[in-house]
């Protein structure tokens, strides 16, 4: 074996230049090369306890394919993730890998762990930009299954249903493929032609892909099991935006940060060869501090504006993925940490003028572990602002629930699924965030992965 | 892709489009709407379900073109194809309720598109249904011969009198009720400065009233909440929550500014889609 990396920090990633990126849509992070892949493969361990896997929700066999990247077996080293990971080109690039992977590795103890995330982007990258091998499209099995929704929980039980010879027809509500990967995660975190390419890999593995139909309004669960589906995975996502209730929050400017990532990622308002118009704000505040606001806030610095995240907690709290918030600082977005709105202020003919916030301070933890913000009396401002996104989380779409006798939910509104994703409704499996509330693309997937399976066993214990 | 199979011009800016859309028609309701998208480039935008055909699988729209996208959707031609085309969205209008009951429906406009088969409905299910329909003025007259024959009684009316009988559908309304008939509820459906004024009327002499909203949103299954609106001082979503709501609790006022959130792009749209038009007819 080639000679171990003992360098203390991760193999650099080039990126645009900050104060270029701020201005266009086009991808941050460019991707390792050959050279700085291997590079980096170096500082692997191998280590035979494999903590890094136990922190995959898939198992990706991670210390197997970084040995096959570090001898150069790019596609090898592809393969082997691809025999757990259905979208790696996806993961490598969204997963929160410091709280999963990453955070196990021994190489974090002392110095920064090796870039796991970052070399299972170049596999995919390299895979895609190299292989010339079509997917296989294995003999049907003849038992039909739907999948509803078509995001990151649908992609990998249809690919995975389609590859154990069953007959998947997915069903989407948009006009297009891909659930938050194209209408929520922008162009420059996830370029939308790898979702294209995952979405066509399926198609040509044989999934029947139909968009445009709402589960729950075009057709019903019921109609599929009568069309002769065998069982049916709902994998619709959390697309219910909240709001804060508070004063001004329907005046004009202020977005649900799923309408205005949409309209920016899906509808491509951005590019002015879209017919979907978008608010072109000055100032902005974005509410909240996950990924979502953290999108919302870089999409809105492209579209010209300045841009603050108003967030309740410290900057230690954010919920977001790390490099996001470290990309957002760089682009140069404000943090205006340990604030909460109070209202919203607008002018007569109704448009957002600025927006009321107390400054908060840190006290005992909550239920979530993470210390309770507490209002600081009488330390009330106002933010001048002429737009207000609100990325306050979202919950699951009551449609399907309100058209569907017998499929129980909790208080939330998320579906009731077991560990093997098994509903209340017998053939009927979910999982995603349509079963855990917002979450991430990964565990989504994990879901997406465990239902394949349970689906399986029960068609077969059936048949 | 969603084949038109029959385009008609039913007054100077409104379209009747016939599109092939089984899965809608087989499950869409009157009050329902669709939202398309007319091309790659499109936008989405919601439009309420005229009428339909389940065993032929066909939904009619009727639109006014007002913008660059309602434009673009006129040019198509029978035979073409609208890209997207996706519903049933929303909930049907309550019918059933005003059996034996007397009620007045009132449509402004383009709204009588909408107003006609909710009439239609509520007559059918064995309501009394007295229907007045306002226009701007005699040219652009639509629907009449569909709207008589989908109530008791009609009343054209136009705001400067070239057809019908001259003044506002309030104006109507009011006169009706002063002469002493007596409506159970008055359903209203067209611009909202008109559904403003038959809730103030219909408020002072307390007749139950019910709007349809068709607000700006984007993808109509409660996702954007671009379409919220004030009902009884609570955010509803017009699209998973409505569109039809109790029109005394409306904060109309609210929702006319809200309309206007993208007037300004929408102008522009306009202009630009006008001079492209202007450019390839002058090429031919």
């Amino acid at each position: 074996m080639a000679n171990k990396n003992m360098s203390l920090e991760k193999t650099k990633m080039p990126e645009q230049a900050p104060d270029v990126r701020n201005k266009n849509f086009e991808e941050v992070a460019l991707g390792y090369t050959a050279e700085m892949a291997v590079e980096e493969a170096n500082r692997c361990l191998g280590c035979k306890n494999m903590p890094c896997v136990s922190g995959c929700p898939v198992n990706v066999q991670i210390p197997q394919f970084i040995a096959l990247v570090a001898e150069g077996k790019f596609e090898e080293g592809y393969q082997k993730i691809a025999e757990t990971s259905t979208l790696p080109a996806i993961c490598g690039r969204v997963c929160p890998q410091e709280n999963q992977c990453e955070g196990k590795c021994i190489r974090g103890i002392k110095g920064e762990s090796v870039a796991i995330g970052r070399l299972e982007r170049f596999c995919a990258d390299w895979h895609m930009a190299n292989s010339t091998e079509k997917p296989k499209k294995v003999p049907s099995n003849g038992h039909k299954v739907a999948v509803l929704g078509a995001g990151p929980a649908s992609l990998t039980c249809a690919s995975d249903l389609v590859q154990m010879g069953y007959d998947v027809t997915m069903l989407e509500a948009f006009h297009a493929a891909g659930g938050v990967l194209i209408y929520g995660i922008p162009e420059f975190r996830l370029p939308k032609a790898i979702v294209a390419k995952e979405v066509e890999n399926l198609e040509a593995m044989g999934v029947n892909i139909q968009t445009n139909v709402v589960v729950g309004k075009s057709v019903s669960i019921e109609d599929l099991k009568e069309e002769g589906y065998e069982a049916i995975f709902i994998g619709t996502g959390a697309g219910l935006p909240s709001f804060m209730g508070i004063e001004g929050e329907n005046l004009n400017g202020v977005f649900s940060a799923n309408e205005y990532l949409t309209r920016i990622n899906l509808m491509k308002a951005y590019d002015g060869k879209h017919d979907t118009p978008i608010f072109h704000a000055k100032k902005v505040a974005v509410v909240g501090g996950g990924n979502v606001a953290m999108d919302a806030a870089r999409c809105a610095k492209r579209m010209g504006a300045d841009v603050s995240i108003v967030y309740r907690r410290g900057l230690e709290e954010l919920p977001a993925r790390k490099e996001e918030v470290h990309h957002a600082m760089e682009e140069g977005i404000d943090f205006k940490v340990l604030n909460n709105p109070v209202k919203i202020l607008g002018n007569e003919e109704g448009w957002v003028t600025g927006m009321e916030v107390v400054k908060m301070e840190l006290g005992e933890p909550d239920a979530s572990g993470r210390r309770r913000p507490i209002p600081v009396e009488g330390s009330n401002y106002v933010l001048d602002v002429d737009c207000v996104i609100m990325a306050l989380g979202t919950s699951p779409n009551p449609i399907l629930k309100k058209s569907t006798n017998g499929l129980e939910t909790n208080k939330k509104g998320c579906i009731t699924a077991d560990e093997n994703g098994k509903t209340s409704l017998e053939g009927v499996y979910a999982g995603g965030d349509a079963v855990t509330g917002a979450a991430t693309v990964i565990l989504a997937m994990g879901a997406g992965k465990t239902a394949a399976k349970s689906i399986d066993e029960y068609i077969k214990s059936k048949n | 892709m969603y084949k038109i199979l029959r385009r008609e011009t039913l007054s100077s800016n409104v379209v009747l489009m016939d599109v092939e859309a089984p899965m809608v028609a087989k499950k869409c309701l009157p009050g329902q709407f669709i939202i398309l998208r007319v091309n790659e480039e499109g936008e989405r935008i919601p439009l309420t379900i005229a009428h339909y055909d389940r065993e032929k699988g066909v939904v009619t729209i009727i639109f006014q073109t007002v913008g660059a996208t309602t434009m673009e959707l006129a040019e198509l031609k029978e035979g073409e194809y609208i890209h997207d085309f996706v519903g049933p969205l929303g909930n049907p209008s309550e019918t059933e309720e005003f059996k034996g009951k007397k009620v007045a429906v009132i449509g402004g406009g383009l709204g009588c598109a909408i107003a006609w088969p909710q009439a239609k409905a509520i007559h059918e299910a064995g309501g009394t249904v007295h229907m007045i329909a306002g226009f701007r003025t005699k040219e652009i007259v639509m629907l009449e011969e569909q709207m008589r024959e989908s109530c008791d009684e009609l009343f054209m009316m136009t705001d400067d009198g070239t057809y019908g009988e001259k003044g506002f559908v309030t104006n109507k309304l009011e006169s009706l009720i002063e002469s002493g008939e007596k409506y159970d509820a008055v359903i209203a459906i067209g611009p909202l400065v008109m559904m403003k004024f038959v809730c103030v009327l219909t408020k002072k002499y307390n007749i139950p009233t019910i709007v349809s909203m068709n607000p700006i949103m984007i993808d109509g299954t409660g996702m954007c909440g671009g379409c919220r609106l004030t009902v009884d001082g609570e955010t509803k979503f017009a699209c998973v929550d409505g569109p039809d709501f109790d029109g005394h609790k409306v904060d109309f006022d609210e929702t006319i500014r809200r309309s206007r959130m993208y007037a300004e792009q929408e102008a522009a749209a306009r202009e630009k889609h006008a001079c492209r038009m202007e450019g390839m007819n002058n090429g031919k």
